[in-house]
């Protein structure tokens, strides 16, 4: 158990997780608008999303799949009847004066999620309570004008999913690897693209700090962490501050709070920004959400083999470690990557080559893998070269720089280059003769000092430029020598 | 040109169909009629141009043989539907100049049908209301008076200024929306025919929304005939909402003469009120004694939870309207207050812009939806909701159709009863629990009260059995002969 020392003692800090995450939809929860990101303002606004007079939502389909795929992922209870309520308040930027989400019955329930490849080495499991599906609202933005607000309603009416961890957590590193893990899964069934950047995954972290084995301590709850570094952050910065509130005597206070990286704080939302009184109840406008048994079956059916499973088969199948592993599974273009580099090759080569040379290739040139230069079947004609004496793994190096530069393939950079290993015998052991022939003394050393061979393989890979098969200089030096 | 405003719509679309006037000439006697009825206060917004220019439109379909089911028939449609380029009010200065850039679902099936559009009728402010006195413009006139009595009376509400035009023939028919009575009870204080369809029959797509899972579109006409017509156009499954049901939508007229021989008719003892006027409870038995004589079969009905359909709806209905009207902020169209304070902006757009009744209707609807309230108010509503519901379907495992009156009184002075909101929401009695349990609905007007004025039977049918509802309403129409008119505009 990972446990924050206090000026009076061990603290325990529990974390949970509600993380927003934007379905991949073309079109939004309710309406066709279409959902991109980044289009000019209020230009992806149906009359729907605008809450005009007389309007009305209709479910989209793409949504509630996304949600029961995503359900499913977690191995979480699908809820065949589900209810969208409306959670009445006043905004500028949410038109209808209410958002439609999910209150009392949701369209996912109870999930785990492991997490495994913790600091401890301990695989643990977090409760998922809920996942349930809602509108997003659209977006104030206050700096344009120092009287006025201007609102954009692109986003007002994106589908999310919010799914909301049980306090499970003990760690900001837990809490990091919660939302990765979850990210991994989303991008693996394409649920949600996962990027935080843009916003599509929000987490808001609840936080709170607690003697070891004592009741649970009030909780504050910080809104819209964007990145997992300040959810990391958060977790610290909030569990240091309670402790040194209720260290001083004092109490926390339950409130929602705001994230500040700038200033590294976080601090109370004003009382406006906060809950009052949703008033929810169902939604007139919308029937309760009735699924099909066998449709849920069939989406099901669909679902790819998922980041646990994929995980557990390279380990097996591929006698992979579990570091390894864990940087191949994590996104699945990376496994797909791999398995079509490994596949009739040596996998540990093949995982080295992907997770050292490729991924670092990737990280310097900041591309995406599904954007690589270098193919998986372009990476796996550099290994066949490898392997079949064609080249040595130094040359190997060099060649697959030139690959993720040029997009050209192994063969042609090798022919061009003129970078081919000499493995014919018999041009090898005509060197080796002349060598041997001009070099008497440190020929007849040989049987003292056998390191002397290292002076010859120097002399003979010099000759060639680092060309002669290294293996096969060693095999013939040292049987002329011996003779 | 006056006869032609006498015409009822089945009448009118025969000599249009016979080439014996014109769609602009009787479009023409119908603009006629409207500026004579002004002193109504009916319409809040007329279209007399439009209205001449889809005459002519319509003229000229016919020519080319290609007429709709209501080619060149002028209706003037309640303001709560949106139509496209012509100013929506809901009765609401909230709205301010809004005109939507979209159309109805119900009203463009009336103008594909070849309806001509006479203007917008006066209501009760988004909808709320049983007089029309509650209406930014104010209230809209009925015009009967009664015996003796110079006073003018309310024509019902919501649909007051639908109701009142069809009555003084100066719209064919009228479009309403009924939430708790809306439409029925103005067709009976103005006598006339209006039907409340089945929840789900009529898409609410752009009708400005009270009660989202009550309101439902219907016609106001004077004749169950029209009715029929009307409803045959308007109904129909929009993908566009949610809450609309795909099932077909029948011939209404076809069946419409088939008589009531055979037909149960349930009489439900919970309906006779104790201080209902002796008038209305011999019209209800002299109604079903008329279906009676033509073969029907009456049953005594026990329908229990009747007394808690008012409560309930009065929890409902405003709930869900202050939640429904949250989007009337002043942000985005409409009237804005202006303020630097955002909260004081919202307070003071919506002070202004929402007249008392519809104030009051979403502070009850506010509360009842607050935490600590919501199990007491809205919960319990809910399950009121169901048991009137059941009521209703055992009864109708027994029953075709059942009988009540329409409303407990003849139509009021204006003036009356605006301060007692609980006498108001009273009117509603007989209709309510039918709204409730989203079932149709249609009163028709039966006879007239000691002071001269009309008044009107209830009949209500299975889900979707709109056909049942108006083959009994025909049969009590003829029985009733009603033929009684009102002295005032028209003619």
């Amino acid at each position: 158990m990972s446990l924050m020392k206090g000026a009076t003692g061990d603290w325990e800090v529990v974390i949970g997780c509600e993380v927003h995450c934007q379905v991949v939809s073309a079109a939004k929860l309710f309406s066709g608008a279409g959902t991109a990101f980044g289009a000019e303002p209020n230009t992806q606004v149906s009359l729907v999303d605008a809450a005009m007079p007389g309007m009305l939502p209709v479910i989209n389909k793409v949504c509630i799949e996304q949600a029961v795929r995503t359900g499913l992922a977690l191995g979480a209870e699908i809820n065949l009847v589900s209810v969208f309520d409306r959670k009445n308040y006043f905004y500028p930027d949410l038109p209808a004066g209410y958002q439609i989400s999910q209150f009392t019955r949701p369209i996912v329930g109870y999930g785990t999620l492991t997490l495994d490849g913790l600091e401890d080495g301990v695989s643990r499991e977090i409760g998922i309570t809920r996942l349930h599906l809602e509108q997003d609202a659209g977006k104030s933005i206050h700096d344009r004008d120092p009287r006025t607000t201007h609102v954009d309603l692109n986003r007002a009416g994106v589908a999310l999913m919010e799914i909301v961890s049980e306090p499970d957590m003990r760690s900001a590193e837990e809490a990091g690897a919660f939302v990765t893990k979850l990210r991994s899964i989303l991008r693996y069934i394409g649920s949600c693209d996962g990027n935080m950047e843009e916003g599509s995954l929000r987490c808001d972290v609840n936080v709170s700090v607690r003697r070891p084995g004592a009741e649970l301590g009030t909780r504050t709850e910080t809104k819209n962490v964007n990145s997992i570094r300040f959810i990391k952050r958060v977790i610290e910065i909030e569990a240091r501050r309670q402790i040194e509130i209720l260290e001083d005597g004092g109490r926390v206070t339950q409130e929602t709070r705001l994230f500040d990286a700038d200033k590294g704080e976080t601090r109370p939302m004003r009382s406006k920004e906060e809950s009052h009184d949703y008033r929810y109840f169902p939604d007139p406008d919308l029937l309760p959400l009735v699924l099909e048994q066998s449709w849920v079956d069939e989406i099901a059916k669909g679902l790819p083999e998922l980041p646990d499973a994929k995980r557990a088969r390279f380990i097996a199948d591929y006698g992979l470690t579990d570091a390894d592993t864990d940087q191949l599974v994590a996104e699945r273009e990376s496994a797909d990557y791999f398995e079509a580099v490994a596949k009739g090759r040596d996998a540990r080569i093949a995982a080295n080559w992907v997770i050292h040379d490729l991924f670092g290739q990737l990280n310097r040139a900041e591309v995406e893998i599904g954007q690589s230069p270098v193919s998986a079947s372009a990476l796996g004609g550099l290994l066949d070269l490898i392997a079949d004496g064609s080249i040595s793994g130094r040359t190997a190096k060099d060649v697959f720089a030139e690959m993720f530069i040029s997009g050209q393939d192994a063969a042609a950079i090798v022919e061009a280059k003129g970078l081919g290993q000499i493995s014919d015998q018999g041009e090898i052991e005509t060197m080796v003769d002349s060598l041997i022939a001009d070099n008497p003394d440190q020929a007849s050393q040989f049987a003292d000092n056998p390191k002397v061979i290292g002076w010859f393989v120097g002399r003979i890979m010099q000759a060639t430029k680092g060309k002669a098969n290294p293996g096969l200089v060693n095999e013939l030096l040292k049987r002329k020598l011996g003779e | 040109m006056g006869g032609l405003t006498e015409l009822t719509l089945s009448e009118a679309r025969a000599k249009l169909e016979q080439g014996e006037m014109s769609a602009v000439e009787l479009t023409e006697a119908h603009i006629a009629a409207l500026e004579a009825v002004r002193p109504l206060n009916a319409m809040i917004t007329e279209t007399p141009e439009r209205a001449l220019r889809m005459a002519r439109e319509s003229d000229e379909r016919r020519a080319k043989g290609q007429a709709g089911a209501l080619d060149g028939l002028p209706i003037a449609i309640k303001d709560l539907y949106c139509t496209k380029g012509v100013r929506t009010t809901a009765a609401s200065n909230i709205l301010g100049n809004f005109t939507p850039t979209y159309e109805s679902t119900v009203t463009s099936k009336l103008w594909d049908a070849g309806a001509v559009m006479l203007g917008k009728t006066n209501m009760d402010e988004f909808a709320m209301g049983s007089s029309n006195m509650f209406s930014a413009i104010g209230p809209a006139i009925n015009p009967w008076r009664r015996d003796n009595d110079k006073r003018d009376l309310v024509p019902g509400g919501s649909s007051g200024g639908s109701a009142a035009v069809v009555a003084a023939r100066a719209a064919l028919a009228a479009t309403g929306t009924d939430t708790g009575g809306s439409i029925r009870q103005p067709a009976a204080f103005t006598g006339i025919v209006g039907l409340k369809p089945t929840y789900g029959r009529c898409s609410r797509w752009g009708i400005i929304a009270f009660a989202s899972s009550l309101d439902q579109a219907g016609p106001l006409c004077r004749s169950v005939e029209d009715a029929a017509i009307m409803l045959g156009v308007m109904a129909g499954y929009d993908a566009k909402d949610s809450t609309s049901v795909d099932v077909p939508v029948p011939d209404y007229v076809a069946g419409l003469r088939g008589g009531v021989k055979g037909l149960r008719v349930g009489i439900p003892a919970e309906y006779r009120v104790d201080d209902m006027p002796e008038e209305i409870d011999a019209l209800w038995r002299r109604g079903a004694d008329w279906l009676a004589a033509q073969g029907a079969e009456l049953v005594d009905i026990s329908l229990p939870h009747t007394a808690y359909a008012l409560p309930a709806y009065y929890i409902v209905a405003p709930a869900e309207a202050s939640s429904n009207l949250a989007r009337y902020d002043g942000i985005k169209f409409g009237l804005r207050s202006p303020s630097d304070d955002l909260a004081e902006m919202y307070e003071r757009t919506r002070a202004e812009g929402f007249g008392a009744e519809v104030q009051r209707r979403i502070l009850i609807g506010a509360y009842v939806l607050s935490a600590g309230y919501y199990d007491a108010y809205y919960l319990k509503a809910q399950k009121i909701r169901t048991l009137i519901a059941r009521d209703f379907s055992a009864a109708f495992a027994d029953v075709d159709v059942v009988l009540t009156p329409t409303a407990p009184s003849d139509a009021f002075a204006v003036g009356d009863k605006a301060d007692d909101p609980i006498a108001m929401y009273l009117n509603d009695v007989f209709t309510v629990p039918a709204s409730l349990a989203g079932l149709p609905a249609i009163s028709l007007p039966a006879g007239l009260s000691g002071g001269g004025l009309p008044l009107g039977l209830h009949l209500i049918a299975k889900p979707f059995d709109e056909a049942t509802l108006l083959r009994a309403a025909a049969a009590l129409e003829e029985a009733a002969g009603f033929d009684a008119r009102p002295p005032g505009g028209g003619s």
